[in-house]
């Protein structure tokens, strides 16, 4: 008798809602019966309402049964999920679920679908091909590649990645850098440690064809440390892709040279700001650099340094394997490719989406996400992280795309879309954005460091006291210095979901709707 | 703050990890989370000692250890509760579940509880914000947390810390 095979997700989000208890109960059950069963603990399908989503080979393809718990899993066997049996809590072959099945799955179309440390199956699901590519082209070529993608920064800047390594490229230094922002300290945003948890090679590639094409050897990944499980994945998929020959000194037997280490951050947002970053790793505060030097000419450790989020990094095989036309036919205007959408709070259906530019919040909303989870109407949306904007439903149909947002105020930034239903008080909410900017200010700048503080106080006088039309003229001035005036984007951008909530919403300031200018 | 100097055995631990990180570059980082997993804590009486081998003066040291949220100058108590107070949180409970820690465990958030059961302290995103609310017990993750099972979670950590000595 063959062994039948289980899937049972070690993402950390399946690990919190009880996987490695289903993992054992199903190991127990099958001892039980005298059944062989192989047990594999692959990464997330994204599909985060149904963790722990466990996944039973069959002829059919694999099926899925979620969410699982432990007490489910004897009546499981009883029904014959082992060849693909009728529960409940079936929800049929994994890749015909609507939500999966929607999707455009470019940089995450191995996810969940491989053992993560496993090197065979990355290289089974067309793993290491762009770098095998990029290793036998010239760093000219690969950067053109990268550049004529269209490929930007999804850290949020959404600057084009080529440009920037065509500048590190450019100079001359003994040692240049790629360095991995996996800081990813933005609330509704967990794509980056998707991909570090679930296919950390996609990311390791990455980085080596970034340090083919900009002749830097080293690397560096700097983690969260609130992500333990990523910092561990990580280090052991380096360790076994070192061994395996596709990192070190001889990357891919062409004679360069490629080395990766993890640094594990220390708890503080503001070090997601690159030039911040640069300084943690260096061992220093987490203090933001002004700007120029530019970190791609004078980086870390003063050296020439291409620096790029972990989903930017991970895009770059699949540009190099399948060619930059391949992946610059998805998107819209200049917005090329796809966006790994996370979404996030209060929905029903929360997960994983990536999908081509261009897409509408309402089709996230309500097509993936399929409403709230109270069953309540949505009230907001936060798009971009806590920096980003409440976007209002007047702007629900408006194509996900970069200069689309900037249009009217909003940034699509990391991808991170958190709901709030009709209960939120959005200026809770906007004292809160000020609250967590003067927790998190590294203090190098005034409007940040004071005006955040300032912010939490002229909000509160806002909703508790009497001249509130004049404390929103003080608090729009305030805002407007710190848009104009703070050295990086925690400061800066701060105000945006501010004066958003201030605008959609002024109810909530106890402030007579009539008095809103148009948005 | 308490002075409590550190054991001869913690220095020599301190001691070892300074000779195996000091050569790195940018050590500071990697070495004190060296020492915060091997003792617990960063004591302010290891200062010297890692800024001299770094060539940093102590005030850099101090200032970078205070730095960042996840050092900590005193040990915390035998259990450390974590509630997520970022937006994805706070949009399914997680202000109400932070609130209720408090009464459950009779702490204050940033607080380690008077008979050093408990440490409880707000975070700002564990990563599991389509599962929201997140809390954080010792290093297992707990999502899609209702109060109900909060106060299950934390009867645990209180019932250890009743019968502690």
């Amino acid at each position: 008798m063959t062994a039948v095979t289980f899937y049972v997700p070690c993402d950390s989000a399946a690990l919190a809602v009880g996987a490695d208890e289903v993992a054992a109960a199903i190991a127990a059950e099958a001892r039980q019966r005298g059944l062989a069963v192989s047990i594999v603990r692959n990464g997330s399908r994204g599909l985060f309402w149904l963790e722990p989503l466990v996944e039973v080979a069959t002829p059919a393809g694999r099926v899925a049964y979620g969410p699982v718990a432990p007490e489910d899993v004897p009546a499981l066997f009883d029904a014959g999920w082992q060849d693909g049996g009728a529960h409940a809590l079936r929800h049929g072959v994994t890749e015909q679920i609507p939500f999966l099945a929607l999707q455009e799955r470019l940089t995450f179309r191995r996810m969940g679908v491989t053992d993560p440390l496993s090197l065979a199956d990355y290289e089974a699901h067309d793993g290491w091909a762009g770098l095998r590519r990029a290793s036998g082209m010239t760093p000219e070529a690969i950067v053109n590649e990268v550049t004529h993608s269209g490929l930007r920064g999804r850290g949020g800047a959404a600057f084009p990645a080529g440009i920037k390594w065509k500048t590190v490229a450019g100079a001359t230094a003994a040692q240049k850098y790629v360095v991995c922002n996996a800081d990813e300290g933005d609330s509704g945003t967990f794509s980056d440690r998707m991909t570090m948890e679930g296919d950390p090679y996609m990311l390791i590639e990455g980085m080596a064809i970034a340090g083919l094409a900009v002749g830097a050897t080293m690397g560096y990944v700097y983690i969260r440390s609130e992500y333990p499980h990523a910092v561990a994945t990580m280090r052991e998929a380096i360790r076994r892709a070192t061994a395996a020959g596709f990192l070190g000194d001889n990357v891919c037997g062409h004679g360069r040279a490629f080395r990766l280490e993890v640094r594990k951050a220390a708890g503080a947002y503001v070090c997601g700001e690159e030039t911040a970053m640069l300084e943690s790793i260096e061992g220093k505060r987490g203090v933001v650099r002004a700007k120029p030097p530019l970190p791609a000419l004078e980086g870390l450790f003063g050296q020439p340094t291409v620096i790029n989020n972990v989903i930017t990094l991970a895009t770059v095989p699949v540009v190099l394997a399948r060619g930059a036309d391949f992946y610059r036919h998805f998107g819209v205007g200049r917005s090329h490719g796809t966006l790994p959408f996370q979404l996030a709070g209060n929905v029903k259906q929360g997960g994983l989406v990536e999908k081509a530019f261009g897409l509408t919040l309402r089709e996230l909303l309500y097509g993936f996400g399929a409403g709230t989870r109270s069953g309540r109407p949505v009230k907001a949306v936060q798009v971009g992280g806590p920096l980003g904007a409440y976007v209002p439903e007047s702007k629900w149909d408006e194509p996900l795309d970069y200069e689309a947002y900037a249009a009217f105020g909003a940034v699509v930034g990391h991808g991170g879309i958190v709901v709030h239903d009709d209960t939120a008080d959005m200026a809770a909410l906007a004292r809160y954005a000020m609250e967590f900017c003067a927790l998190e200010s590294c203090g190098k700048c005034t409007p940040c460091r004071i005006g955040s503080t300032r912010g939490v106080e002229v909000i509160d006088r806002i909703t508790q006291g009497p001249n509130k039309l004049q404390q929103v003229h003080l608090l729009r001035d305030l805002c407007d210095t710190m848009l104009g005036g703070s050295l990086c984007a925690m400061g800066g951008m701060t105000p945006y979901p501010v004066l958003s909530a201030l605008d959609h919403y002024p109810e909530d300031f106890g402030i007579a709707p009539p008095s809103e200018k148009a948005a | 703050m308490k002075l409590i100097p550190s054991s001869a055995q913690d220095l020599a631990t301190v001691s070892a990890l300074i000779a195996e990180h000091r050569d790195q570059p940018g050590a500071l980082l990697p070495l004190l989370h060296a020492v915060q997993d091997a003792l617990g804590h960063v004591p302010d009486d290891v200062v010297p000692a890692i800024a001299r081998a770094l060539g940093l003066s102590r005030a850099e040291v101090h200032g970078v250890i205070t730095y960042y949220h996840f050092f900590r100058r005193e040990a915390p108590g035998r259990q450390v509760v974590q509630v997520c107070r970022a937006e994805a949180c706070q949009a399914c409970g997680g202000e109400e579940l932070l609130a209720l820690a408090e009464r459950v465990l009779g702490c204050e958030r940033h607080s380690t509880r008077a008979d050093g059961a408990v440490t409880l302290e707000p975070v700002y995103c564990l990563g599991l914000c389509a599962s929201s609310p997140a809390v954080q017990i010792g290093e297992k993750l707990h999502a899609r947390v209702t109060p109900a099972r909060l106060q299950s979670l934390l009867a645990h950590v209180a019932d250890t810390a009743e019968v502690a000595p």
